[in-house]
């Protein structure tokens, strides 16, 4: 692709962005809403799939804040790391939500970032191994672990092609009351679905992300902000031959 | 009896020395929110028969539905049986003695939740 016409695509989203912040309105709008925000008392619908764009070139080198964000909100970084295990040991096995990933192109050099979580397919490798029915998808299109029933095989973490899932290897002392978390269970990005059954409607990455790298809403809604930049601008799915359908698409790659 | 009072002193030492930095000191009766209160969120002694029917049936609605804020969320029950220490620091609801053991000790009824679940008011 020529540089030209990269930039010209940039610009398409940017535009696409803006005129969805407008809609979203980040910082303003979204705190009265917030403030306005009501649990839900009807179940989930699949009126509605929620849905993500990541805009992998406005993930800029070595900020963290989507990541910081998530731990935060989801209490992973009260997550102890075990006694006895190495340092080493535990960054592979401490629970992430979001991974940060580089990729290198070999005949250019050019390295894109791009941040890396569960994709929550529409036909999820995670659910179809699951011997219990713990790992499910919601009608919403939210891919979750009932951790109820899970039972710690780790069959999901095999199976799925994005290595999204985590487990939780020794007993945890501190949790949130909104996130609860123990031993043996395996668990991952659930689009802070907490946050969306009260009301809300912003993932913590996404609040994060001061380069608006994120965008978060209802596929199945034409006027939300994802949808909108999504027909407006070429998007892919990592492991598209797979024909998963991923809830979460890239651009830029 | 002697032997028994030997060994609560240092309990006792110890835990006053924990207070105020990682753990709550010993609840305060008539501190829950629960205790201002005349019923539970169903007649009492409902609750006393079914309270884990309730728990359970909003444990599934909660996940696989998405209604969280129903009055018999488990999130819920800590917020109101649990008690503070003289400090005004919440006390685990599952704590030896406190609202959640103390029935579940007599009737040898052991829960598994609160290896997962905060036993403390949550942040709101
Ligand atoms: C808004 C406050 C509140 C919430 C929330 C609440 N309770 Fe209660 N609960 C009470 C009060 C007040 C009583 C005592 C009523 C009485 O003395 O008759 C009580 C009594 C009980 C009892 C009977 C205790 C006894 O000594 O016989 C049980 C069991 C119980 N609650 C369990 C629960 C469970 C389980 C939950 C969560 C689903 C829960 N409660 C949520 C206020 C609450
Ligand atoms: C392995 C960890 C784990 C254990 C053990 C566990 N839970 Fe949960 N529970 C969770 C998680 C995680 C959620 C939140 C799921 C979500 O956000 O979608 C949850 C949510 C809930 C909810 C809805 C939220 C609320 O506060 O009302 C209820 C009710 C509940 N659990 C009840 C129970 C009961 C009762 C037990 C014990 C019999 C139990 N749980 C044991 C992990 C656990
Ligand atoms: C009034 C006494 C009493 C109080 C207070 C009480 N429980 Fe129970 N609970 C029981 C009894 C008795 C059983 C066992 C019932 C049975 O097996 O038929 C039980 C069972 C349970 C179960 C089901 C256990 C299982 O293996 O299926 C859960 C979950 C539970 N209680 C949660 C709680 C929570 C949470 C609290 C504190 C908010 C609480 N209970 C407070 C008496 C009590």
């Amino acid at each position: 692709m020529s540089k030209s016409n990269d930039s010209g695509r940039r610009d398409f989203l940017k535009k696409a962005v803006v005129a969805s912040s407008v809609t979203v309105a980040p910082g303003v709008i979204l705190h009265t809403l917030q403030a306005q925000a009501e649990p839900r008392t009807t179940p989930v619908t699949d009126k509605v799939r929620w849905g993500m764009l990541i805009d992998t070139s406005k993930c800029a080198e070595g900020c963290k804040d989507c990541v910081e964000a998530c731990n935060k909100e989801n209490g992973l970084d009260l997550v102890d790391k075990p006694e006895g295990a190495s340092e080493e040991l535990w960054e592979r096995q401490r629970p992430h939500w979001i991974r940060q990933v580089k990729l290198k192109d070999n005949m250019t050099g050019m390295l894109t970032n791009l941040v890396m979580m569960c994709q929550h397919c529409e036909h999820p490798p995670c659910v179809d191994v699951c011997p219990t029915g713990a790992s499910f998808k919601r009608v919403d299109g939210i891919v979750m672990v009932d951790r109820h029933i899970c039972i710690g095989c780790r069959y999901c973490m095999m199976a799925c092609p994005y290595k999204a899932r985590s487990f939780i290897h020794a007993d945890v002392a501190a949790k949130l009351t909104h996130t609860p978390r123990g031993k043996g269970c395996v668990e991952s990005c659930n689009f802070c679905v907490h946050r969306l059954d009260n009301g809300q409607t912003t993932t913590a990455c996404q609040d994060a992300c001061k380069h608006q790298a994120i965008v978060f809403g209802d596929l199945k809604d034409p006027e939300s902000p994802v949808s909108k930049a999504l027909k407006k601008y070429p998007s892919v799915q990592i492991r598209a031959d797979l024909k998963l359908n991923t809830g979460v698409r890239y651009t830029n790659i | 009896m002697t032997g028994k009072s030997s060994i609560t002193l240092p309990a006792i030492l110890v835990s006053s020395l924990w207070l105020g930095t990682v753990s709550a000191g010993e609840a305060v009766e008539g501190t829950a929110k629960a205790d201002k209160l005349k019923s539970c969120v169903e007649p009492t002694e409902v609750m006393r028969r079914d309270h884990f029917e309730f728990i359970k049936h909003q444990r599934d609605l909660a996940v696989h539905q998405g209604i969280r804020g129903s009055k018999h969320s488990l999130a819920g029950c800590v917020d109101c049986h649990a008690r503070k220490d003289a400090e005004g620091k919440p006390v685990p609801v599952n704590a030896e003695g406190q609202f959640c053991d103390s029935c579940h000790d007599y009737a040898a009824v052991h829960i598994d939740c609160f290896s997962c679940h905060s036993t403390v008011p949550g942040e709101k």
